[in-house]
């Protein structure tokens, strides 16, 4: 059945056995992302560390609320990027929005995105690429507002967010 | 303006068809669902892995019979023409279309041509109630009772959906008016256990719906109507999900506005109505201007036309007029008490077999007493989403999420849920074939 190329017994397996999960401290920042066209939900922490001079990811705790995609999803990138520099962090966050613009099309490589190519058939199911997404874009808000020297009033494009604090401002504006 | 009153005539002939829906309310014919769904090709497509279409999402949009397709492709073909404007034969035929369509509207729901605006849907009709109000601020005396402002108070529901929610708080944002709101009962009932302390002296408006489009759930909006008139409120109601399926008649029926769309009712999408009051819509201010709503314009200023046209600016949408009035001789064809004790039936039949599904929690009433054909569940430990996924495998097409009433999910406790919808077309097989799809999810996603 074409379900299985999208749900693979590894996002299956994480969906009911979430990794990392829960909300730590201490932390540096934190957020609070929602997709507003299902309610998919994801309160995200993150904590930096340093590493020879450059930032790296100490822990990524979280809270979340969604389809197993979604939760899937958090689980395998707390796995994949707690330990590393924040650079290879974004590298592997790019790579992976890259996979999920692919329409199914995508050749991932295993090396930079380690259990995260399991989500390559997502990219044929446009609807399901927000849940996808939804844990990675919660990251790098988090992580943008962790690092020294970012405002917290700024996005990680550099927009200014609304100080209302509704979900709306929390809201990733990545175009997938 | 071209000749209405031959339009009108016309009328006399429709109103012998609203009489004998009236009758025939007493003893609704079954639908013959096999001829009805070879009137909507669609319904013949393969979708997913070769799994025929089991359309379960027109809550979110209805499918199209060839017949309402024909008449607008026609108009296109053969009539097409600017209505309301041109000195010549095609401009007349467009006019008399558009205004044809008007007509046919108006018996649909028992009210007068007059009454009926054509707005571009149900959520610009309500949108443009919302903004009349704010804009009698500044319309002059005539304008005075629609006036809104600091001490003045709106009252919606929690079971709205947005479209009869957010435009409400935008007016109270814009104008200082304070947002009240009647609460739901756990089993998804509106809740008028204080009705007395919402409804008072300061309430300008109460905003409802007629039929919910999450838990099917038909108000009492004649009951609320006359609360609300005893203080001098005027009420909205949104017939979106009301005007397709139950037989509709705005005379007696209470509220002073409804809204509804053409797509939800078997029409072209990009039309809606506004039906208003004849005296309200006299003393309302517009709320997109332009051409063809104008009187007599300079450039220190304009006047505008009486209603409805005061509230049509633009080129009118006749092949979309056209459509939805092709859409109305359908329904009417069929019977609208026959259609919607076919939905009824559905509706019972998907209570017992999605209900009683372990895990399963259906949102609302759980029988079909003043209870439309929504039905919105949640299954324990696996996502919509994730729900709606097989079931798409399975060639069922439903909804996933809140359905753009987040605020009723919370009052339900659900996150969000998945939401099937019936119509004329459906049938009792494809309701069981919801059911199987649902224990296939529970299946696919609890195997260890």
């Amino acid at each position: 059945m074409q379900l299985e190329s999208m749900y693979r017994e590894i996002i299956l397996d994480h969906y009911r056995r979430p990794h990392h999960k829960g909300l730590r401290d201490p932390y540096d920042a934190e957020v609070h992302h929602i997709n507003p066209t299902c309610g998919d939900e994801v309160t995200l922490r993150v904590t930096l560390k340093d590493a020879g001079g450059e930032p790296a990811v100490a822990d990524v705790s979280y809270d979340a609320l969604g389809c197993s995609i979604s939760q899937a999803s958090v689980s395998v990138m707390a796995d994949m990027i707690i330990g590393k520099t924040v650079s290879e962090a974004m590298d592997i966050s790019g790579a992976f929005l890259e996979l999920m613009q692919s329409r199914g099309a995508g050749e991932p490589d295993e090396d930079v995105l380690g259990d995260a190519v399991a989500f390559e058939g997502v990219s044929k199911y446009p609807a399901r690429i927000k849940c996808a997404l939804l844990g990675w874009m919660a990251w790098k808000d988090a992580t943008a507002q962790a690092l020294p020297g970012h405002g917290a009033d700024e996005r990680p494009d550099g927009s200014s967010k609304p100080h209302d604090g509704t979900p709306a401002a929390n809201f990733s504006r990545e175009q997938t | 303006m071209s000749d209405v009153s031959a339009a009108r005539q016309a009328a006399a002939a429709v109103e012998e068809t609203f009489a004998a829906r009236l009758s025939a309310a007493d003893n609704p014919a079954s639908l013959d669902v096999a001829a009805i769904r070879a009137d909507f090709p669609i319904l013949g497509r393969a979708v997913r892995g070769g799994n025929p279409l089991i359309y379960l999402d027109s809550g979110a949009t209805a499918q199209k019979p060839r017949q309402v397709l024909d008449a607008e492709r026609d108009f296109y073909t053969m009539h097409n023409s600017a209505a309301h404007r041109g000195a010549h034969l095609l401009g007349e035929e467009a006019t008399d279309a558009y205004e044809g369509a008007r007509v046919r509207v108006a018996t649909f729901i028992g009210a007068d041509p007059d009454e009926i605006v054509f707005t571009k849907s149900a959520t610009e009709a309500l949108n443009l109630v919302a903004y009349a109000m704010s804009n009698a601020a500044t319309a002059g005396p005539q304008a005075a009772r629609f006036g809104v402002g600091p001490g003045d108070e709106i009252l919606v529901t929690e079971m709205e959906h947005h479209a009869n929610l957010v435009p409400w708080q935008q007016l109270c944002q814009r104008t200082g008016a304070t947002l009240r709101w009647f609460g739901v009962t756990s089993d998804g009932r509106l809740d008028l256990s204080n009705a007395d302390e919402l409804i008072t002296d300061a309430t300008r408006l109460v905003a409802v719906t007629h039929q919910s489009n999450v838990t099917g759930t038909v108000p009492p909006v004649g009951q609320i109507a006359e609360l609300a008139h005893a203080r001098g409120a005027l009420v909205v109601a949104d017939g979106a999900q009301s005007v397709p399926h139950q037989s509709v008649n705005v005379t007696g029926l209470g509220p002073d506005f409804l809204a509804f769309s053409a797509h939800k009712m078997l029409g072209p999408s990009g039309i809606g109505v506004l039906w208003g009051r004849r005296h309200l819509l006299e003393a309302m201010p517009p709320f997109i201007t332009g051409g063809s709503m104008i009187e007599m314009v300079r450039m220190e200023g304009s006047t505008f036309l009486p209603p409805p046209e005061r509230f049509e600016a633009g080129v009118p949408a006749a092949a979309q007029a056209v459509g939805l009035a092709a859409a109305c001789d359908y329904l009417d064809g069929l019977g609208m008490a026959s259609v919607a004790a076919h939905e009824e039936s559905l509706t019972a039949h998907a209570l017992e077999v999605v209900g009683d599904i372990g895990g399963v929690r259906i949102l609302g009433p759980l029988t079909t007493d003043h209870r439309g054909g929504a039905i919105s569940f949640t299954v324990e430990g696996i996502h919509p989403h994730d729900v709606g996924q097989v079931l798409d495998e399975l060639g069922i097409a439903v909804r996933t999420g809140h359905h753009c009433a987040w605020p009723l999910h919370r009052a339900l406790g659900a996150q969000s849920s998945t939401r099937a919808t019936f119509y004329v077309y459906n049938t009792h097989d494809e309701v069981d074939a919801l059911a199987d799809g649902v224990r296939q999810a529970q299946k696919f996603f609890t195997a260890e």
